[in-house]
């Protein structure tokens, strides 16, 4: 039993004193190479930075940030280095004790460009063998930017223990970008170093591989050349798919601002001009919620969105069977006068809003669930314009199926399709109109409450949809739901791609006047409904 | 043949109208030099500006009542031509500044100076001569109107449709006037005019010139509004504007007739731009925005659609009303008003306040037969 802890005590000892004799050795080199600092010449720090970094001490990265930003001191008559802290406090640099103040004649250790590189991948090495996975990453991106060849053994040693398959295959790019500018490495390895270039596949790849240094083997200039024809095609593929992204996200929104549109205009044959303004209602509505649900239940304050949808379709809709029965309806068969009479309506709606909320843009924050972001290929998905597109779909699913199976959707087609018919068969048609304008307005402002999530929430935001949301329905076709759908889409995706040639503003003007000539060729739209009853 | 024309013309309405006008184009200029401004008759020179200014609001009005009112077409996007109108007269007196501007450049305008153009866009070529600039003030709207409504008009595009895409017209140019390289000085627009002719734009004087010549032309265009809707040629308008179909089957050319109508108003709303800018002194591109050309139709629409005068009357009126409102504590309620207008008039007084009195007096004067008038209430329903 004794003899056993006797063995153990002994073990103990002697490891101890390998520990310490190990720490006296690295505490040794490590003070060796801060005197190197004082020598003030640019050869000797440069050695000294090589030394620290090697050296695993714990204030090794300490100083060699320090030395980066200039704050290290040294103090010629007592060789001895200070660090000066970002306030005006300083640390002896061999101890990390706190010092009252620096010797008068301490000056900062000079370091020129070159040196910066160094210092750069001595920092990249120290920290890509940190415990932290975050900056592990962060060093290795650092090591694919500065290419500095003496970051190559801190790289060889992290790859040889890295376990996180993202920081691996940053390590691996790292490498291979150190290696192609590495002039001692191996013609093979240079090879082997473009096909991982090559597989990495972004605007990253392709300048690294066409700024490879002069004395780059031919064969790998060759091979590198090949790879840059090779991504860039694959580029201007991703370029095509990120342009069709984010048409689909405009579209989507174009959808949602004009779905009820085609409601109201396209089913009822009523120019709605405040529509826009229902739109607008929806998002305050939007604020509106999250503010009580701030206040009053902070931890479901991430669902507010999910409370908000129905209360801005009810309230939205609510308006709009008011407006329906205190103007519209004495307006029928004036089409011209019921435009006046609902611009003057959006007037009044948004300087209600305006003097009741302020003029100025409400904040309505994403909810956790809907930010971020996630990357495909080479482009970067956001989570809130995936959710609009998919929230979008799903109202246009829930309207079709609402006209499609529902009583008042069969009443809703009866009446546009004969209205003297429908009201001899006894539907109450004017009952009906009330409820389709209701309907109309509460998505406009479910539309709302996705727009909030990616516009300003003021009083003018209904504005800037209203001539988008006309001409998607004109385009599209009246009283027809998917000419909307296709009218939206088309008009999205035709926006994004005619703008990096033509710029936004300009590729808006050409949808326009595109809009404009088409309406020459097609009066009634895409998606015309035929028949007798269209024609007056 | 020319004395029977005249009083087709002149009727009472019309000759009152005229007279009041012209009246107008006399007194106030001549009340705002010879009186001296202590005397109780004087009238102050930025009132001369400000009537100055509702008389080009006026003759636009009517150049949209002309379309509207007589042949059935809403167009949303009038204040296009108006600004086109502008912004010819604009570029003429831009030229007029020469060495004067901050930058002393004898030819090119501060703005181009200021965003490094070499040179004149070919487009502002003949802006120095006014002449030239006249010209354009008519065939620039003129000449956009025509392609626009050819291609409207041959494809039957009518009712909202059309008031939609002439909405869609004007925004497009917004946002095209809004760009710096359009050449026409982006969002700050042209501005910090010195001469007309070689007379100062800011002196009494001038002013007053221009507010007599705006009452001449808004007379001018009333007596050619007069003229044309009193001739066959206004029947069929009105035809066109009640039963479009018919029109056509009886064998008339309907797109002609729009086409030639829609040409006119352009044209009158691009002369009513031109007065205006030398008076207000500037021209950007929010005279381009949608909600302004929505407006003037409401001038229209409270002074009565159909009558001419009432455009005229209303214009004055709604701005009147605007300048009291917005200068004053009662800013921020502006905006119910004019949409309370808006509702109000559609609702409860469709023939508006010249058609109402005009309907009154001829109900009173024939009640059997109520509808002499023939203002639009009674029509079939616009073709849509």
């Amino acid at each position: 039993m004794s003899a056993f802890l006797k063995r153990c005590a002994v073990l103990l000892f002697a490891f101890a004193v390998l520990l310490l004799g190990s720490q006296l050795g690295q505490a040794a080199s490590y003070e060796e190479a801060l005197d190197k600092f004082a020598a003030d010449s640019y050869a000797e720090t440069e050695e000294a930075i090589a030394a620290i970094a090697a050296s695993g001490h714990p204030m090794a990265a300490q100083v060699l940030d320090a030395l980066q930003n200039t704050r290290l001191l040294y103090d010629p008559a007592s060789r001895k280095v200070f660090i000066k802290g970002s306030s005006v406090s300083l640390l002896d640099a061999a101890t990390g004790q706190p010092l009252a103040g620096a010797p008068a004649d301490a000056q900062p250790v000079r370091v020129n460009n070159r040196l910066r590189r160094v210092i750069d991948a001595a920092l990249g090495g120290l920290t890509l063998l940190s415990s932290d996975p975050v900056k592990r990453l962060g060093a290795a991106l650092a090591v694919f930017k500065s290419r500095e060849s003496n970051a190559l053994p801190a790289l060889n040693a992290a790859l040889a223990k890295e376990t996180d398959p993202k920081i691996k295959r940053a390590l691996t790019d790292a490498r291979a970008a150190v290696v192609l500018n590495f002039a001692e490495a191996s013609e093979s390895d240079k090879l082997s170093a473009v096909v991982v270039i090559r597989a990495r596949g972004d605007q990253d790849a392709v300048g690294l591989l066409a700024g490879l240094p002069s004395d780059t083997p031919a064969a790998v200039s060759r091979a590198a050349q090949d790879a840059v024809t090779a991504i860039q095609s694959q580029l201007a593929m991703w370029t095509t798919v990120q342009n069709a992204w984010y048409g689909l996200s405009l579209g989507s929104v174009l959808l949602l601002a004009a779905i009820g549109l085609a409601i109201t205009f396209g089913v009822m044959g009523v120019i709605n001009m405040a529509h826009g303004e229902m739109v607008m209602l929806g998002a305050y509505v939007t604020f509106v919620v999250q503010e009580i649900f701030r206040a009053k239940f902070p931890a479901l304050e991430d669902y507010s969105l999910v409370f908000a949808v129905p209360l801005a379709f009810v309230f939205a809709g609510l308006v709009g069977i008011l407006i329906e029965q205190g103007i519209i309806r004495f307006l029928y068969g004036r089409p011209l006068e019921t435009l006046l009479a609902t611009w003057g309506l959006s007037l009044i709606l948004q300087q209600s809003v305006r003097t009741a909320f302020g003029p100025t843009n409400k904040e309505v924050s994403n909810p956790t669930w809907m930010s971020g972001a996630f990357e495909l290929g080479q482009i970067t998905i956001t989570y809130n314009r995936l959710w609009i597109i998919c929230f979008t779909l799903a109202v246009f699913v829930a309207l079709l199926g609402l006209l499609r199976w529902t009583r008042l959707g069969l009443e809703m087609r009866a009446v546009t399709q004969n209205r003297a018919m429908a009201a001899s068969m006894g539907i109450r048609t004017g009952r009906v109109d009330a409820l389709t304008f209701g309907l109309g307005s509460g998505i406009a402002g479910i539309a709302g409450v996705a727009l909030s999530q990616i516009d300003n929430v003021s009083p003018n935001l209904g504005q800037g949809y209203i001539i988008d949301s006309f001409m998607v329905v004109v385009f599209g076709g009246v009283g027809n739901l998917w000419g909307t759908l296709v009218g939206a889409f088309t008009l999205g995706i035709a926006n994004k791609f005619l703008e990096p040639f033509a710029g936004a503003v300009l590729g808006k003007i050409a949808i326009l006047v595109l809009i404009i000539l088409f309406i020459q060729k097609r009066p009634r739209g895409l998606f015309a409904l035929k028949g007798r009853a269209i024609e007056s | 043949m020319m004395i029977p024309g005249v009083s087709r013309i002149l009727d009472r309405t019309a000759s009152i109208f005229l007279a009041v006008v012209l009246a107008i184009a006399i007194v106030v200029p001549f009340c705002n030099l010879l009186f001296p401004p202590t005397s109780p008759l004087h009238v102050p020179t930025y009132l001369v500006s400000l009537f100055g200014k509702y008389v080009c609001y006026a003759l636009l009005a009517l150049s949209i009542d002309l379309i509207w009112g007589y042949c059935g077409i809403l167009s949303l996007g009038h204040g296009a031509f108006f600004a086109l109108g502008g912004y010819a007269m604009g570029m003429y007196l831009m030229r007029q500044i020469g060495t004067r501007g901050v930058y002393a450049d004898p030819i090119l305008p501060d703005f181009m100076v200021f965003l490094n153009w070499p040179e004149l866009p070919i487009y502002w070529y003949g802006f120095q001569h006014f002449v030239y600039a006249a010209l354009m003030i008519l065939l620039v709207p003129g000449a956009l109107a025509f392609v626009f409504g050819w291609f409207a008009f041959r494809s039957r595009v009518t009712g909202v449709y059309l008031s939609i895409i002439t909405q869609a017209l004007t925004y497009a140019l917004l946002l095209g006037f809004f760009r710096n390289n359009f050449g026409f000085g982006g969002n700050n627009g042209l501005t910090d005019f010195k001469d007309i002719l070689g007379f100062n734009v800011q002196s009494p004087g001038t002013r007053a010139a221009l507010f007599s010549i705006s009452c001449l032309a808004l007379a001018l265009g009333y007596l050619i509004c007069r003229a044309l809707i009193t001739s066959k040629f206004g029947k069929v308008l009105v035809a066109i504007r009640d039963a479009e179909a018919r029109v056509r089957f009886l064998g008339y050319r309907v797109e002609s007739y729009k086409l030639f109508v829609f040409t006119l108003s352009a044209c009158m709303a691009g002369v009513a731009g031109a007065l205006y800018v030398p008076q207000v002194g500037i021209i950007n591109p929010s005279e381009f925005s949608p909600a302004n050309s929505i407006e003037v139709v409401i001038w229209v629409a409270v002074g009565g659609r159909g009558t001419l005068i009432g455009a005229a009357i209303g214009a004055v009126l709604v701005n009147y009303a605007k300048t009291t409102f917005t200068t004053g504590m009662l800013a921020p309620y502006w905006l119910f008003l004019l949409g309370g207008l808006f509702i109000a008039v559609t609702l409860l007084l469709p023939r508006g306040i010249v058609g109402t009195v005009q309907h009154l007096w001829a109900t009173r004067k024939r009640p059997a037969d109520n509808d002499a008038s023939g203002v639009s209430e009674q029509a079939p329903r616009p073709a849509e």
